[in-house]
């Protein structure tokens, strides 16, 4: 009489099924890609590679200069864009009544999101090169990706925040805690995962950019001298290896593995300093 | 530290204005200085009155329930005691509310100084997500405690006030989330008591509790009977019985809820004076 409780209606089976897939078929595509890029790039690929001058136009040789070049860029953008993000982050989310103006920020990051970044490539080309006076140098494309991952880095940190249960809010007022108090104690702490979360998803964008720096940081090959200077990153090495190059196409795969190495270094390096955060109580 | 509320006339009222029910029987010594008095309290959430013409007058030292159906305003008055209600969107609050006679809902009134003074205790455990040594430090470093071994002097205090002392003391770094519901309620009124609050209102303490743990909450509000002057909402008329010195009983009316009755405990369990309050009080309505 009582079916199974194993029996699942063909509805819940279909659901799950169709669930699997679409996990694994992304799995899929992604070790696809990665066999794609480590079966050409594994071979000569060594300390000597990543830690050497390019020659030949980046056919042979290293990529050291790439590397220092896309770690100043990412210094300049984070420096730059995380505490204007944390800043704009905790004042969104400290609107509980949806001022006129908080409302305007949100629906302009929105926007700004949506832009292309090639789009902020010419921005920072007009701002940030000539107004400014910067040139086509680190500064510049710094500068420039900072502006693009903005948007995303505020709604990523403004959404970790608000998660901080309201009751630390009441309990913290109860006990005549000041705001800065229960924001520096508190709020940032509990929320400390979550902005992790947001830089990482804020790096990862920058890494990954490329139409936005051939218009702000160039592509000289150079050891950069000073943030003034022009370089030119991972991904534009890339581009230009694939594109412009002839035989350049080992080393562009050789550069592709290294930038993916440089993500998931980076990826577990904040998600172990963020279980370190979480778990820990603070003393 | 405390105004006088003797020399303050304001203070020395006793409600008997108020809504027809003489309060001035409940005051146990009627020239004791009231901890807590609330004169023609309304309190509006936008153009909504959830509480209409309150008036109350907490005698030092005693447990008042304050008892009423779901949604009468029972939580919104004890907000308007610690001008907690300033955080609510479209809460205005109307009348006077004194504190040992000073006039808190006045624009001057230190709200830092209002909330170490008067305690808050909430429905739901609400530890910080910190070690359990810091949640009691942080209040204390906050209210100017700078001394580490003074402020571990308090800490121990009122851990064994709380009846947590020995359940906890060697594991202070630990997380406070890894208590358990019945010992964060605990650590809550013990991070409360550091501050040490003149009077501590406790919303409904035990309702999230299961009825071990939340019997152990009352044994301890019993305990601080006496040095604390607590307001205790609840829904459980047997807790009301077993802790309050004082019964008030908040009823819904059309234009906002109003004081029916307040009485000492034994008064408005055997005499009540309204009819309304001996069907409630009895289980028969509300």
């Amino acid at each position: 009489m009582i079916r199974s409780l194993r029996q699942r209606p063909w509805s819940d089976s279909l659901l799950a099924l169709a669930c699997t897939g679409a996990a694994l078929l992304l799995a899929g595509i992604f070790f696809f890609l990665l066999w794609d890029l480590v079966r050409p790039g594994i071979g000569g690929l060594s300390w000597q590679f990543v830690s050497t001058l390019p020659a030949a136009a980046g056919r042979d040789g290293g990529i050291a200069p790439v590397i220092v070049s896309t770690l100043l860029i990412l210094g300049v953008c984070l420096a730059l864009s995380v505490p204007v993000a944390l800043g704009t982050a905790i004042f969104l989310a400290q609107q509980q009544r949806g001022l006129p103006w908080a409302a305007w920020t949100r629906r302009s990051l929105d926007l700004l999101a949506a832009v292309p970044s090639v789009v902020f490539g010419l921005f920072g080309a007009v701002v940030f090169c000539e107004l400014l006076g910067l040139g086509y140098s680190i500064a510049a494309g710094g500068l420039t990706l900072a502006c693009m991952v903005l948007p995303f880095m505020i709604r990523a940190a403004e959404d970790g925040l608000r998660a901080v249960p309201r009751e630390y809010h009441l309990a913290a007022n109860a006990l005549g805690l000041s705001q800065y108090r229960l924001l520096g104690a508190v709020i940032l702490p509990a929320a400390a995962p979550a902005l992790l979360a947001a830089l990482v998803l804020a790096i990862a964008r920058a890494l990954a950019e490329t139409a936005a720096l051939l218009f702000t940081s160039g592509y000289v090959l150079r050891m950069p001298s000073s943030l003034f200077d022009s370089g030119r990153t991972l991904s534009v090495h890339i581009y230009d290896l694939a594109m412009n190059v002839n035989g350049g196409e080992r080393n562009a795969y050789r550069s592709a593995l290294v930038l993916l190495v440089l993500l998931l270094l980076i990826n577990t390096a904040t998600h172990t300093l963020s279980r370190c955060l979480s778990g820990k109580a603070r003393i | 530290m405390h105004a006088n509320p003797v020399a303050d006339p304001a203070a020395r009222f006793t409600g008997s204005n108020a809504t027809g029910h003489s309060c001035a029987q409940s005051v146990p010594a009627a020239d004791a200085a009231p901890a807590l008095t609330l004169r023609d309290v309304t309190v509006a959430y936008h153009d909504r009155v959830v509480l209409r013409d309150v008036s109350l007058q907490l005698a030092v030292g005693r447990v008042t329930a304050l008892l009423g159906p779901s949604g009468c305003g029972k939580s919104s008055l004890l907000q308007c005691c610690n001008r907690l209600s300033d955080l609510i969107d479209g809460c205005r609050v109307q009348g006077n509310i004194r504190v040992f006679g000073e006039d808190i809902l006045a624009a001057a009134c230190d709200l830092r100084r209002l909330r170490k003074r008067v305690g808050m205790i909430f429905q739901k455990a609400n530890p910080f997500p910190l070690s359990i040594r810091r949640n009691i430090e942080l209040p204390l470093i906050e209210h100017g405690v700078r001394d580490a071994q003074q402020r571990d002097h308090i800490m121990e205090k009122v851990l064994r006030d709380v009846g947590l002392w020995q359940e906890v003391r060697d594991r202070l770094q630990a997380p406070a989330q890894s208590l358990s519901g019945g010992q964060q309620q605990r650590l809550c009124i013990a991070r409360a008591l550091a501050l040490a609050p003149d009077i501590l209102l406790m919303d409904e303490p035990c309702s999230a509790l299961d009825p071990i743990a939340g019997g152990r909450i009352e044994e301890l509000i019993g305990e601080l009977r006496g040095r604390y002057s607590i307001v205790l909402v609840t829904h459980n008329l047997f807790q009301a019985r077993r802790v309050a010195d004082d019964v008030a009983l908040l009823w819904p009316m059309p234009d906002g809820s109003r004081l029916l009755e307040f009485a000492p405990r034994e008064t408005i369990f055997s005499a009540p004076q309204h009819e309304l309050t001996g069907l409630y009080l009895r289980g028969a309505m509300g």
